[in-house]
């Protein structure tokens, strides 16, 4: 047995040696120029629940992808019929999948089917049944491309929200897509979370539509709403009193530009009413676009739509040519500096949801650090004066352990880059006292060799060999527990879970393999003829 | 130092018809009182809601609380002192999902500032949709069902030897689960039948090692919950973690002391087996106590020092600790015993050989 000490003395020495390099970085907060270069800097990483910010469950309403995309087909449909000389009379979409399509004439089914297959491989026309004689189509969407559809509106959310979040300057911010088509966000250190919230929801589709000034506001919040038109509504907050008026407008329904032309939206400062306002540069195309509509329409008024908002109608005074456009509205700075991010980083695909909210402010992620470990240290101090008086110099030994149980899963959550959660904290204090369990099992065997009479290094050598299967089978099944509380569990609960895995393992390195080493260089080589336990 | 000495000899086994009393009457209290509350007290991680923790400069009763959300309809929520009294912070809790849940804890915020003026500074928000909250009961549910699964396999694997055996327990329980659940059974029931057929295996297959492992388990968590009924605590995600943490932990008690019945049996092949098993948990019995007794004193110390958020979770753990301690003394080896009852029920070759046995000797 001490034949092999040297080596594995020299084990735990390089296991502490390593241990420390990991463990250093998080203990200080300006580490020498050189250790950087050479030697790990990360630090251990603090949860959500310790370090304060946000943690978000979205969902995108991957459907409304699938009914826009419907609806922009409905759209595209018109002029090709109208090409192929086709007549119609009825076209529009019935559900979020399907288009209704009623023609005048029988001989128009074979060009009308013709023209389809060829144009929207995407849609399946069905065959056509008879209404009063009249050849209707129940175009579907078919459901590969619906799956297409789906998936991509969650891919391009995913992006359009990191574009965002990378906009708005978030360290460290943490983005992946959920289950189904959920996506997990995670901002850690964010003071305001509201606006993040805000920044991050917001579907920002940017709409210019025309305002219908051939019929009353009036006749139509009665009721009485022309064909083609909608009533949306701007809503204004009185500096001075603060109070919110909705003032309704009467727009045609039809898009003329969306935001998809936006190369960039940046935040300037009207100098007259010194108010922030967000302005707009359009691509080559979508600036021709404008060009034209601003040509054809003068005198008209021009609503700029966000998200189904009003934000201006300005009359159009002349042509703009040149891309530009500008977007006030009495915004706050924050506000118009929020909207140029999301102009930029493009609209989101669908609507999202928040399915689950959880934000902590930092100022009770630093309570929480605190008296964690100020429990931590006091039950830890029990414990340890605890083994120290119950089995005199053995308990010491154990003590040391102990220690380096503690330093081991420092130096373990920076290692595997796992995140420190109030329940880890938890989780590791539990395990300070569950590692001296496998001492106590061990010590209690020795003692019993002890009492059959057996000399210090057989009783060693026999409470070690027996302990040693149950304090396996004991931990073991721990460990079990522990991983399966990982694979269900999210944030805090998973950090719980890491910590307890590691403790689980660092204690059976510590309280098995090195008091062993201790216990071996006392009584073999310093041949203690006593064993104080 | 020594606490128990080493030649004690407390009769547990012989005493267990008082401890299965004490069980018994503990679970029946838990399933009265949890029938009377209408079920477990699911924090807002399963009821989808929201919770607010919010610290005023002032201190205000829940009442004056109440009163200020009432401007925004949400009177009927829960108000809670949280943590120090001094620190006049609160827990507003919003079960509803009926109404808009996006924004609410601004909306509370603002409530509070126009009754209370500044100064309100909420400090954690939890807002939870129905959708998830019901996603995340079943993810627990099953989490604790797939530990005591995993749990029941490697014990009987481990115990007896007997892998296959473990392996058909866990392939038709993978069977039934899926049988059932393709009937739409709710999750909760799914997983009393699960476990009901889980212990019905380990009694066929003659799994007894894993039988009172499990019994024990279900005892453990039982009471546990019961003591959060009592209390009028809620079960939130971080207490399902504190759940599977303190299944684990109560298993490792057990396991030193079936591990100890194990080595003894083989040891004393002809001493009756309740003798062997009482002499096992008096030799464990320092070692039981002294582990329960370190861990008791820093989970002690994370519940009166470590603040607010995590004192339900210590509570869990304390309460599981002392139970766990228990139950594996006085629950799970007495179980062993009934097994072999079953088995001098129906005699075998082997029994009866070993049985003879004892008879030479005692005559």
């Amino acid at each position: 047995m001490s034949k092999n000490l040297g080596i594995r003395a020299g084990i735990v020495a390089l296991v502490i040696i390593v241990a420390l390099i990991y463990l250093v970085p998080s203990l200080t907060k300006n580490l020498p120029p050189w250790w950087s270069n050479v030697l790990p800097k990360d630090k251990i990483h603090l949860g959500l629940d310790l370090q304060g910010g946000i943690h978000l469950n979205l969902e995108v309403e991957a459907i409304k992808a699938v009914e826009s995309n419907v609806e922009r087909v409905t759209e595209e449909l018109k002029p090709d019929l109208r090409k192929s000389k086709i007549r119609y009379l009825e076209l529009k979409r019935l559900s979020n999948d399907t288009i209704v399509l009623k023609l005048m004439r029988d001989e128009d089914v074979a060009p009308f089917l013709e023209m389809f297959r060829a144009n929207y491989p995407d849609f399946d026309p069905g065959t056509a049944s008879y209404e009063e004689g009249k050849p209707v189509f129940h175009v579907t969407l078919l459901s590969k491309a619906r799956e297409r559809i789906m998936k991509m509106a969650v891919d391009q959310a995913l992006e359009t929200i990191r574009n965002r979040i990378d906009q708005f300057g978030v360290s460290e911010p943490d983005i992946r897509p959920g289950e189904g088509n959920r996506i997990l966000i995670e901002l850690p250190g964010i003071k305001d979370p509201k606006r993040a919230i805000a920044l991050i929801g917001k579907t920002a589709l940017l709409e210019f539509k025309l305002v219908d000034e051939d019929h009353s506001v009036d006749e139509a919040l009665k009721g009485h709403i022309p064909p083609g038109d909608e009533i949306l509504y701007e809503t204004s907050i009185d500096r001075k009193t603060g109070q919110r008026s909705r003032i309704p407008f009467l727009l045609e329904k039809r898009t003329l530009l969306t935001g998809e032309y936006i190369t960039d939206a940046r935040v300037q400062i009207d100098s007259r009413y010194n108010e922030p306002y967000v302005s707009l540069s359009f691509d080559s195309r979508g600036a021709r676009l404008f060009e034209n509509i601003t040509g054809q329409n003068i005198k008209k008024r021009l609503a700029i739509v966000l998200d189904n908002k009003v934000y201006s109608a300005p009359v159009i005074q002349d042509k703009i040519s040149g891309g530009r456009a500008q977007i006030t509205g009495r915004f706050s700075m924050d506000e118009a500096r929020d909207l140029a991010i999301v102009l930029r980083a493009g609209a989101l695909p669908a609507p999202v949801k928040i399915l689950e909210e959880r934000s902590v402010g930092p100022s009770l992620g630093k309570d929480s650090i605190q008296k964690g470990f100020r429990s931590a240290i006091i039950g830890g101090i029990l414990v340890v004066l605890f083994m120290a008086l119950y089995y005199g110099l053995s308990g010491i030994i154990a003590d040391a352990a102990l220690v380096l149980n503690v330093i081991l899963i420092g130096s373990g959550l920076a290692f595997f880059g796992a995140t420190l959660t109030l329940p880890g904290i938890a989780g590791i204090i539990l395990t300070i006292g569950m590692s001296v369990d496998a001492n106590v099992l061990i010590f209690e065997r020795i003692r019993e060799e002890l009492r059959l009479g057996k000399t210090p290094r057989a009783s060693i050598e026999g409470g070690y060999g027996k302990a040693l299967v149950t304090i396996l089978d004991a931990n073991v099944t721990t460990l079990i527990a522990a991983l399966v509380l990982f694979q269900f569990g999210t944030g805090p609960v998973r950090g719980f879970a890491v910590t307890l895995s590691i403790g689980i393992i660092a204690s059976l390195f510590t309280a098995i393999f090195v008091t062993r080493v201790v216990f071996d260089y006392l009584y073999t080589v310093k041949r203690m003829k006593k064993i104080s336990i | 130092m020594e606490f128990i000495k080493p030649d004690i000899n407390i009769n547990f086994v012989g005493n267990r018809k008082w401890a299965f009393l004490l069980s018994g009457s503990l679970i029946l209290a838990t399933i009265v009182l949890l029938v009377w509350r209408g079920g477990p007290n699911y924090g807002v991680d399963f009821t989808g809601g929201v919770l607010v923790q919010v610290r005023l400069d002032q201190p205000h009763s829940p009442a004056e609380i109440k009163d200020a959300l009432r401007s925004i309809n949400l009177q009927d929520s829960i108000i809670q002192q949280f943590g120090e009294k001094s620190a006049s912070e609160y827990l507003i809790r919003v079960r509803k999902t009926n109404v808009e849940l996006t924004g609410l804890s601004d909306r509370i915020k603002s409530a509070l500032i126009s009754s209370f003026g500044k100064g309100v500074d909420i400090r954690r928000v939890e807002m939870v949709g129905p959708k998830v909250g019901k996603d995340l009961r079943q993810k627990a549910l099953f989490a604790i069902f797939y530990a005591i699964l995993f749990i029941a396999i490697y014990i009987s694997g481990r115990f007896e030897l007997k892998w296959i055996m473990s392996g058909v327990m866990a392939l038709s329980l993978a069977a039934v689960v899926y049988l059932t659940s393709s009937f739409g059974v709710s999750v909760t029931w799914l997983i009393i039948i699960a476990l009901l057929v889980t212990l019905g295996l380990c009694w066929f297959l003659n799994l007894k090692y894993a039988l009172g492992a499990i019994i024990a388990l279900i005892h453990d968590v039982t009471i546990t919950i019961g003591a959060f009924a009592l209390t009028d605590r809620e079960i939130s995600l971080a207490i399902i973690a504190a759940f599977l943490t303190l299944v684990g932990y109560s298993l490792n008690d057990t396991i030193i002391v079936f591990d100890r019945i194990r080595e003894n049996a083989r040891r004393f092949r002809r001493r009756p087996f309740k003798e062997v098993m009482n002499e096992s948990i008096n030799e464990t019995l320092s070692r039981t106590i002294l582990t329960s007794s370190t861990t008791l004193v820093v989970v002690a110390a994370l519940f009166v020092l470590g603040g607010g958020v995590i004192h339900d979770f210590a509570f869990a753990m304390l309460v599981g600790i002392v139970v766990g301690t228990y139950s594996s003394i006085f629950v799970a080896s007495p179980v062993l015993l009934i097994w072999e009852r079953k088995l001098e029920g129906k005699p075998r070759r082997a029994r009866t050989g070993e049985k003879n046995k004892v008879r030479v000797k005692s005559t």
